[in-house]
């Protein structure tokens, strides 16, 4: 199977430097990573401008994301590349926890049908930022991405924010109005600022690799805790595109990474859990990991997103994962500001839904670490236990944790949220992201309810609800049944019910009514957006 | 539901007692400390409850200090 191919981007001297005439966008965004790149084009899909510059010029190289998550999925796809990327990638749903050669726990990510987006694909994060890139070229009056430019510092006043920045032919100055950090985990704009990245580094280290061979394993998530070939520590084993495997092994917080790294000491170990099968080693590195946060995410005009916000560890998938819930998340609302629709105070909400999405993230992924890794003693002690009662007693395979991977983040106490007038009891809240389904269109073409919802306010209507004649501006109805889209497999009634709900850009349901007027509609929508103009 | 912290183990409790020192006869430090893990995990779970959980963990962390 054709293998990935790293090409470098151009690099073509900016406009500031060559003559030509100066580009001017009202967003400058720092670091073309998947978070950067994604919340370009999120920007764009609004009508908004953006500078995208980056200190490289090639996709992340080597082993790093690899699971994606259906709700990464879904905000990709309203991007324009989740159908892609699915296509790519490998789709599993199923984990298996092994402790030593046996099996004690598996479980569904996804137990119900009628998605879109299954539970997870496997993709590596350079095909990831790959079709970003192809993507950003769709909105090339709205989307300039600048490779080898490298953002040397940052300042910002009332009215903007400017950039220094550097590149092969000298150094030049961007102005806009507001900055995304987007410069990954070791943000230089961070430091600059002087936030303190709060929270633990945890000592283990872990051997990442990735392999190519043929293989027949099945697209699941393998976790062992101390198999036979690898005594005492645990391992993790997930199928990637083209035939990659990536192989994750604890190594014990005392190893030396250059030692571990080197071949003689990769290739026997990797030869004892692929069973003999031929295999070439394509990456490998040492990895130690930290969860932390800044305190606040927004400052005035500069706003950090992704990992320049918060790291975890990788055993839940939440970095990647997390960021693009950050990008969902602050792109409306950016737009919005930006064009005056909406006050710039909208951008507090971003703030606080996403330190508590990234707080969610933090919990999970340490507790996470500290069931893989636990300190000799009691913790080992309880550690062991639940593997052992794991055997033969239900309920102690739930609390083995090998990982709580990456769901959508629940935003049920968001200052945003309007009314939730009672109505059915159904499994979608007000504060949830919308829950997909299968519709059909009026010509009775199949298609998905996510793809009706989102880029715009949505007032959404099921089943025998009723909307208010007129809407207020801004807002465009979607109706399932009685004339609109059909509710092709009755998921919607299932899952929604006969009910009005308001839905934001980002997807998310902000507030839910049985049979609401004009004004109550308008007056959720005033919450979401500040104060919108009229 | 609140926790209990009245007597609720009846006529058995000298009893259970006894049979929680035997479980840990022959074992070693480690050993012990699994079982003790174990058995907490377990009681855990069958009261399921985790105010009264919580209660447990704050009461049996304030005796230390009696
Ligand atoms: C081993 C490993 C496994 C992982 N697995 C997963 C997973 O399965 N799922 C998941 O969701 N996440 C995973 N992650 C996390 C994921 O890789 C990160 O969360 C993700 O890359 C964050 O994207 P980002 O765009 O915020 O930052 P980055 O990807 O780090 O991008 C930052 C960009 O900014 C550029 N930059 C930095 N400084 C400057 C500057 N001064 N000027 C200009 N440009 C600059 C950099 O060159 C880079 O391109 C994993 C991470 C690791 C290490």
């Amino acid at each position: 199977m054709a293998r990935y191919q790293f090409e470098p981007f151009d690099y073509v001297t900016p406009p500031e430097l060559s003559g030509a005439a100066s580009a001017s966008a009202p967003v400058i965004i720092v670091g073309a990573g998947p978070i950067g790149l994604a919340a370009a084009i999120d920007l764009a899909t609004h009508g908004v401008a953006s500078i995208v510059v980056d200190d490289n010029n090639v996709v992340s190289v080597g082993s790093r994301a690899i699971c994606w998550a259906k709700r990464s999925l879904e905000i990709f796809d309203r991007l324009g590349v989740g159908e892609r990327m699915l296509e790519k990638g490998v789709t599993w749903k199923l984990g298996r926890v092994y402790r030593g050669d046996r099996e004690v726990y598996n479980f569904d990510l996804l137990p119900e049908d009628g998605h879109k987006f299954p539970a997870f694909i496997n993709l590596q994060q350079y095909y990831v930022e790959q079709f970003l890139v192809e993507r950003c070229a769709d909105f090339p009056d709205l989307i300039d991405v600048r490779f080898k430019n490298r953002v040397l510092s940052v300042g910002q006043d009332e009215t903007g924010v400017t950039a220094e920045i550097d590149t092969p032919d000298g150094a030049y100055t961007l102005r806009g109005e507001y900055l995304l950090a987007c410069d990954g985990a070791n943000s230089r704009i961070r430091r600059q600022f002087g936030l303190d990245f709060e929270g633990r580094h945890f000592e283990e280290r872990f051997l990442i690799a990735d392999v190519e061979m043929e293989a027949d394993f099945p697209s699941e998530r393998w976790f062992w805790f101390a198999p036979t070939f690898h005594p005492g520590q645990s391992a993790l084993l997930h199928k990637q595109p083209d035939n990659i495997y990536r192989i994750d092994l604890q190594l014990g917080p005392d190893a030396d990474p250059e030692e571990e790294k080197k071949p003689e000491n990769v290739i026997p170990r990797i030869e004892k859990i692929v069973g003999g099968r031929p295999f070439k080693l394509d990456w490998v590195s040492v990895y130690s990991f930290n969860c932390r946060r800044i305190d606040r995410f927004v400052h005035d005009r500069v706003i950090f997103v992704g990992d320049s916000a918060h790291v975890v560890s990788p055993f839940g998938a939440r970095g990647g994962n997390g960021g693009m819930h950050d990008v969902d998340n602050l792109c409306w609302k950016l737009a919005g500001v930006v064009t005056g629709d909406a006050a710039p105070g909208l951008l507090e909400s971003y703030n606080d839904e996403r330190v508590h999405g990234a707080d969610e993230n933090i919990r999970n992924s340490s507790w996470t670490s500290r069931f893989m890794s636990p300190e000799p003693g009691i913790e080992m002690a309880f550690r062991n236990a639940a593997l052992s009662l794991a055997v033969d007693t239900a309920f102690a395979r739930r609390v083995v944790n090998a990982g709580r991977l990456s769901v959508p983040c629940q935003l049920a106490d968001s200052p945003l949220n309007g009314d939730d007038a009672g109505g059915p009891e159904v499994p979608q809240k007000v504060g949830m992201v919308a829950l997909d389904a299968p519709l059909s269109d009026r010509d009775g073409r199949p298609t998905w309810l996510m793809n009706q919802l989102g880029g715009r306010f949505v007032c959404l209507v099921t089943g025998d609800a009723e909307a208010p004649a007129d809407l207020p501006g801004g807002v465009e109805l979607v109706r399932i049944g009685r004339g609109g889209f059909g509710d092709a497999e009755g998921h919607v009634q299932e899952r929604y019910g006969d009910a009005v709900y308001l839905v934001r850009p980002d997807q998310h349901v902000a507030a839910r009514w049985v049979a609401p007027g004009v004004d109550d509609i308008r007056a959720a929508l005033a919450r979401c957006a500040a104060t919108i103009a009229a | 539901m609140a926790l209990k912290t009245e007597f609720n183990l009846g006529t058995d409790s000298d009893a259970l007692f006894n049979e929680l020192l035997q479980a840990h006869e022959g074992l070693s430090r480690e050993q012990s400390e699994q079982l003790n893990a174990g058995l907490i995990l377990i009681m855990m779970n069958h009261i399921g409850e985790s105010g009264i959980i919580r209660e447990a963990v704050a009461r049996a962390r304030a005796a230390l200090d009696a």
